[in-house]
């Protein structure tokens, strides 16, 4: 996950608030407090929000990339390299091979990295959140 | 190349269809069964009827057609229209799921809070809807005629009364399961086929199908040319012609040498039955058919534009959004759309093989125009006239009549629903049922008045106008804090209004020729960036206007659903 921004004091800013949430850790044992800064976007709440977001982002970008480079890339290597287009690995043309059959599971492929990663991310940020001892 | 089981396989669809949804009928007892099965659907069955309603006429007939008019760059279509989905998960899928919101102006109001921007997506989701809905009705009317000789007008009829009356009555836990349904029949259709048509192949030698073929015509053949081409005969052949051949005026019979003749536009010929077919110029070269990029910068740029329409533009579709508000939860949602993309590439990997195969054993298709054909006339033709060629040949008619019946259901499930709340009522079963005779009945005029155009092609420009207006109103929306109102609706009108234009005018057939004619034949590649730099620019400039309440919002779309918040 991405660091927490630095534009947003962490420091709780008026004591009515504060006051709520320590109401809130004695009644739950601890583990609803930071559910509390995220619910009434506290600027520690705020901080772990934006940090989700852009950590989110930054796996579907990277992903997006990905295909956009390897199948985006395809007609302008087609149109630049005869040869690569002209190919005929087991008899049947290279291009026809590629977005016929290859195209399918190598999308599914990408889309299973990102669930796994997308996954990952709110398991880390649930536990960041639900974490007792903060 | 008519089999006697066409009609009964494509008339027992239709009562599976009317039947479950009755079945489903009984089940919806409440306004919320009724439009979104109470979210109690479970993540196999939803990713099937997904991808039942997604796979449309343009997937069942449209792709081998086009494969086996234009070739390898055709391509794009299918690995477009699957990784369509992978953008829909990459960006949309959990948080739009955790918005609840149930169609595209929903989602509007719930994030920006403005009526005027529901009503104008509600617009744009009609447009797009009977965009989508006319092709599936051409195809309908394309089947019946071809496999059972029956007048166009019958199927596109039969199509929209049945599936009018299917969402009227059922609503939506009756398409469910009608959908579900319709996933397997649609891949069975055409797997079960096309491994007698390979293996027909193997045993034939496994004739190359970009050579110049030697196939005849198997009934005497009227082609009426549509551009002006030239014609290679390897045998002279005698022929009717009427218009301008040769550049000489020609009426009456006349028996051309073997080599090339040019014949200009509008010449009607009629071949007689047995006739080798002749190759056409004028459509695409075996070399063109056969390798991509030589069709230089044209291509090139109509490649990308098509890219860019099928990735980005299936989020934007109607009836696959309604969808995501079926699942659970967010994690739910991302995985259903998953085995959506698993299934659906599974699919695309069949429509390719017919028009590969179309080009050795139904070659005649291309210079008659009725490439949308190939994939029901292929096994009669590839088998012949026995009882194997007339079994496939029906199951391929009933699958694609599962084809137009589960997307049009889907599409017009989703247009009533926005015309019903949006439009001419306030959402009640009453109200819905009345929208879905309005939303069935104008998409039914205007494919009876359009059946030129190739079912891919116009439902590749409902994907250019989606992916135009809604794909940056969600991207930006589920992403980026500083939208307001006024920037999503200006950038919705520019890239969505100047897509829907473009449509308009090629629909219309006056998109004309050289550079401007492939802008707007394929006008994603500068729609859809107008679109995002207008939406931006605008509420950078409008920056007051963002919501006040935008964080909790975002706390609501991107909290994991284990939190409860």
């Amino acid at each position: 996950m991405d660091p927490v921004d630095t534009e947003v004091p962490v420091v709780a800013t008026t004591g009515k608030r504060t006051r709520v949430v320590l109401a809130d850790v004695a009644r739950t044992g601890g583990t609803r407090r930071t559910v509390a800064e995220l619910t009434q976007q506290s600027p520690v709440g705020e901080a772990l929000l934006r940090g989700l977001i852009r950590a989110q982002l930054a796996n579907a970008l990277r992903l997006a990339a990905v295909v956009a480079v390897g199948l985006g890339g395809l007609p302008l290597l087609f149109t630049v390299a005869p040869l690569v287009a002209g190919a005929r690995p087991l008899g049947v043309g290279l291009p026809w091979l590629v977005l016929g059959v290859a195209a399918y599971p190598f999308l599914f492929v990408v889309g299973a990295a990102y669930v796994h990663l997308a996954e990952r991310t709110e398991a880390e940020f649930t536990h960041l959140v639900e974490r007792p001892d903060r | 190349m008519t089999s006697p089981y066409a009609l009964p396989a494509i008339i027992a669809v239709t009562l599976v269809t009317l039947v479950i949804g009755a079945y489903g009928l009984r089940l919806a007892r409440t306004t919320s069964d009724f439009l979104v099965a109470s979210r109690s659907v479970t993540p196999r069955w939803n990713a099937a009827a997904i991808s039942g309603e997604y796979l449309s006429a343009a997937s069942f007939l449209g792709v081998a057609g086009l494969v086996l008019k234009n070739g390898i760059e055709m391509l794009w279509y299918p690995v477009g229209f699957a990784a369509g989905y992978l953008a829909l998960l990459l960006f949309v899928a959990a948080p739009l799921r955790r918005s609840r919101a149930f169609t595209l102006p929903d989602f509007c109001e719930l994030r920006l809070h403005s009526a005027k921007l529901r009503k104008l997506a509600a617009g744009f989701v009609i447009f797009i809807g009977w965009l989508y809905l006319v092709p599936q009705l051409q195809g309908a009317g394309l089947t019946v005629q071809t496999v059972t000789g029956g007048p166009y007008a019958v199927g596109a009829l039969v199509v929209a009364i049945v599936v009018t009356l299917n969402v009227a009555l059922g609503g939506m836990r009756a398409i469910t399961f009608v959908q579900a349904f319709q996933y397997w029949l649609k891949l069975t259709a055409l797997a079960v086929p096309v491994i007698f048509l390979v293996l027909h192949w193997q045993a034939a030698g496994r004739p190359d199908p970009a050579a110049i073929q030697g196939e005849t015509f198997p009934v005497a053949t009227t082609v009426t040319v549509e551009q002006s081409a030239t014609l290679t005969l390897v045998v002279p052949t005698e022929v009717a012609a009427r218009g301008s051949v040769d550049q000489s005026r020609v009426d009456g019979t006349v028996v051309l040498p073997a080599g090339p003749h040019t014949v200009d536009e509008s010449t009607v010929l009629t071949f007689p039955a047995g006739a080798i077919v002749p190759t056409v110029s004028g459509a695409s070269t075996p070399l063109a058919w056969l390798v991509p990029g030589s069709q230089g910068p044209g291509g090139l740029f109509a490649a990308y534009s098509l890219i860019l329409a099928t990735f980005l533009g299936t989020m934007g579709l109607p009836h696959v959004l309604v969808r995501f508000y079926t699942n659970p939860d967010g994690a739910a949602a991302r995985r259903t759309t998953l085995v959506v993309l698993g299934l659906v590439g599974l699919f695309y990997l069949f429509p390719t093989l017919y028009g590969v195969l179309g080009r050795v054993y139904t070659p005649q298709l291309v210079l008659t125009g009725d490439t949308d054909a190939v994939v029901l006339v292929l096994p009669g033709a590839a088998l012949g006239g026995g009882l194997a060629g007339q079994v496939l040949g029906a199951l391929v008619a009933a699958g694609a009549f599962a084809a137009f019946l589960s997307t049009a259901s889907g599409i017009l499930t989703s247009v009533a629903g926005v015309l019903s709340t949006d439009i001419i009522g306030r959402g009640s079963i009453r109200d819905f049922r009345s929208a879905a005779l309005v939303a069935g009945i104008v998409p039914l005029v205007l494919s009876l008045r359009i059946s030129g155009l190739d079912v891919s092609l116009v439902v590749g420009l409902a994907f250019a106008v989606a992916a135009s207006s809604f794909c940056p109103l969600l991207v930006l929306g589920i992403w980026w804090r500083g939208l307001t109102d006024i920037g999503a609706a200006a950038g919705v009108l520019a890239g969505g209004g100047a897509a829907a234009g473009a449509v308009l005018l090629t629909v219309l057939g006056g998109a004309g020729h050289g550079w401007i004619g492939t802008a707007l034949n394929y006008p994603a590649a500068w729609t859809v960036p107008l679109s995002f730099f207008v939406m931006v620019v605008v509420s950078v400039a409008t920056r007051r206007r963002v919501p006040a309440n935008v964080a909790l919002t975002m706390l609501r779309l991107h909290a994991p659903d284990a939190l409860r918040l």
